[in-house]
């Protein structure tokens, strides 16, 4: 990163981590800025994805470090600053995002808000509520929920007190195709309206393509290479394209299956 | 029946219940979610009483709480009698030997809901007392409600403990029991059979209810 943008321009960093930190034998040590409003950490699983999105959040302290959001330091393990993990308003969907399964969906969404006075607390969850198209689910239980409602409604309460960023770990993962694709669609569309950023954790090529993010590579608890999909992401596309027999066959191809190219950008 | 006997056991087992929960609901929250090494010296001493002879607890408790020791005299200083042969000398000795059958629901409880849900509700920036409140208590009901029943109806029970640190005095820390070790002793066995039945009617009915509210609460 040089931190300047597209056009040359020099851009703040929505959010800059310089992070170390060890747990058993995996060594972690990344230092990236985020400047685009769609960033896709990318790498296999146990790269050290979801370890960086705890540590960004609050949940899990480093061994050392820095995290500067939106130009205010977070974290700072030298000075001993930390934010605490709630006050630092950042929307956190995991890839298991847990509802709290005694409370109404209603009841949900308001739980972040208790800063809000009642009025306007319940204006928001009705917003949230209309917006993730879930209104008619507000009384229910968690558990009556399917899983793209349930997806929802966990985005609407991480989304409901207008957080300075949205982490997104893999919470599409147990969602059909058609189903994540319209939830990514809807939701990039929403942020950039309100201009919160996200960083978005995957290791689906066609996902991170479909985003049109910037990319993060993250292998063995190192960044290897940060730019835009592109470039970044090239050669995996073109080595997965191959491998469902779009390009470079040597024998006459079978014909793709469709359900399995349309993914692909 | 010595009705005297049957309202102060009531009386000593909902006292003990009530503390003991506010007592064994921090402890075990923290032994559920907390990272200190020394959680597991914590967790063998809550659960001693599980294991030790009623007789040999009451008997340390009766030391202990009495004038030659230091916390003993400190006590007396405090509350104005000694604790040992009152009724305050019952409840300290029956939370403590019912102490293990509060701690062990409660920290399984804790322990069985899912970290997710504790990190959604600290991302959300609610504060302990409201975590507590909102997500712990209320997904650990089904814990407490174990937790109480079992303290209540084991309180009632009780004997080898309340013999040591309280005698028999009635009216004062005559229990149920000892009542019926009494009528026992004197041959009475007619009215001991009463007190037997009742103990063993509140025995059944508090299984009947720790194993309704888990069926009903499986089927929800």
């Amino acid at each position: 990163m040089d931190g300047e943008g597209r056009r040359g321009v020099p851009e703040t960093p929505f959010l800059a981590a310089d992070l170390e930190h060890r747990l058993g034998t995996f060594d972690l040590r990344v230092s990236f800025n985020l400047t685009s409003p769609w960033t896709v950490l990318f790498g296999p699983s146990g790269a050290g994805k979801s370890t960086i999105l705890r540590i960004i959040s609050g949940l899990i302290r480093p061994k050392s470090g820095k995290i500067t959001l939106q130009s205010h330091a977070i974290l700072d393990v030298k000075t001993g600053l930390s934010i605490p993990a709630g006050k630092r308003r950042i929307g956190y969907v995991t890839q298991q995002p847990a509802l709290f399964p005694h409370m109404t969906i209603r009841c949900n969404v308001e739980f972040g808000l208790h800063s809000l006075s009642p009025d306007e607390r319940r204006q928001r969850v009705t917003e949230m509520l209309r917006l993730f198209r879930v209104e008619e689910l507000s009384e229910r239980l968690p558990r009556e929920l399917s899983g793209g409602e349930y997806q929802r409604v966990a985005l609407a309460r991480a989304l409901a007190p207008e957080p300075k960023i949205l982490m997104l770990d893999e919470p599409f993962s147990g969602l059909d195709a058609d189903l994540k694709e319209s939830i990514l669609s809807e939701l990039t569309v929403w942020l950039a309206a309100r201009e919160i950023p996200a960083l978005y954790v995957s290791h689906d090529v066609a996902e991170a393509y479909q985003t049109a993010a910037d990319v993060i590579v993250v292998e063995n608890g190192r960044l290897e290479v940060q730019g835009p999909v592109h470039e970044v992401l090239a050669p995996r596309r073109e080595r997965l394209l191959g491998q469902l027999g779009v390009i470079n066959q040597p024998t006459p191809a079978p014909v793709p299956d469709e359900s399995q190219t349309s993914q692909l950008p | 029946m010595d009705t005297q006997a049957l309202w102060l056991t009531l009386k000593l087992a909902t006292l003990t219940t009530f503390l003991l929960l506010c007592v064994a609901i921090p402890l075990s929250h923290w032994l559920a979610f907390g990272k200190s090494r020394g959680r597991s010296i914590i967790e063998a001493a809550a659960t001693l009483p599980l294991l030790l002879p009623p007789t040999v607890l009451g008997f340390y408790l009766l030391v202990l709480l009495g004038p030659r020791t230091a916390p003993g005299r400190l006590l007396i200083h405090i509350i104005g009698h000694p604790v040992a042969f009152s009724f305050s000398g019952l409840v300290i000795g029956s939370m403590i030997y019912s102490l293990p059958f509060a701690v062990q629901p409660l920290t399984s409880g804790f322990s069985a809901i899912a970290p997710e849900v504790l990190d959604a509700a600290i991302l959300l920036g609610a504060s302990r007392l409201r975590i507590l409140a909102e997500v712990l208590l209320p997904l650990a009901r089904r814990s407490i409600f174990t937790a109480a029943v079992l303290c209540f109806t084991h309180t009632i029970g009780e004997f080898g403990v309340v013999l040591m640190i309280g005698g028999d005095i009635p009216g004062e820390t005559r229990t149920l029991s000892i009542a019926m070790y009494d009528q026992v002793q004197d041959f009475r066995y007619s009215q001991a059979n009463h007190t037997a039945v009742l103990l063993l009617g509140i025995s059944l009915l508090a299984l009947i209810l720790v194993y309704g509210w888990g069926r009903q609460a499986r089927r929800a």
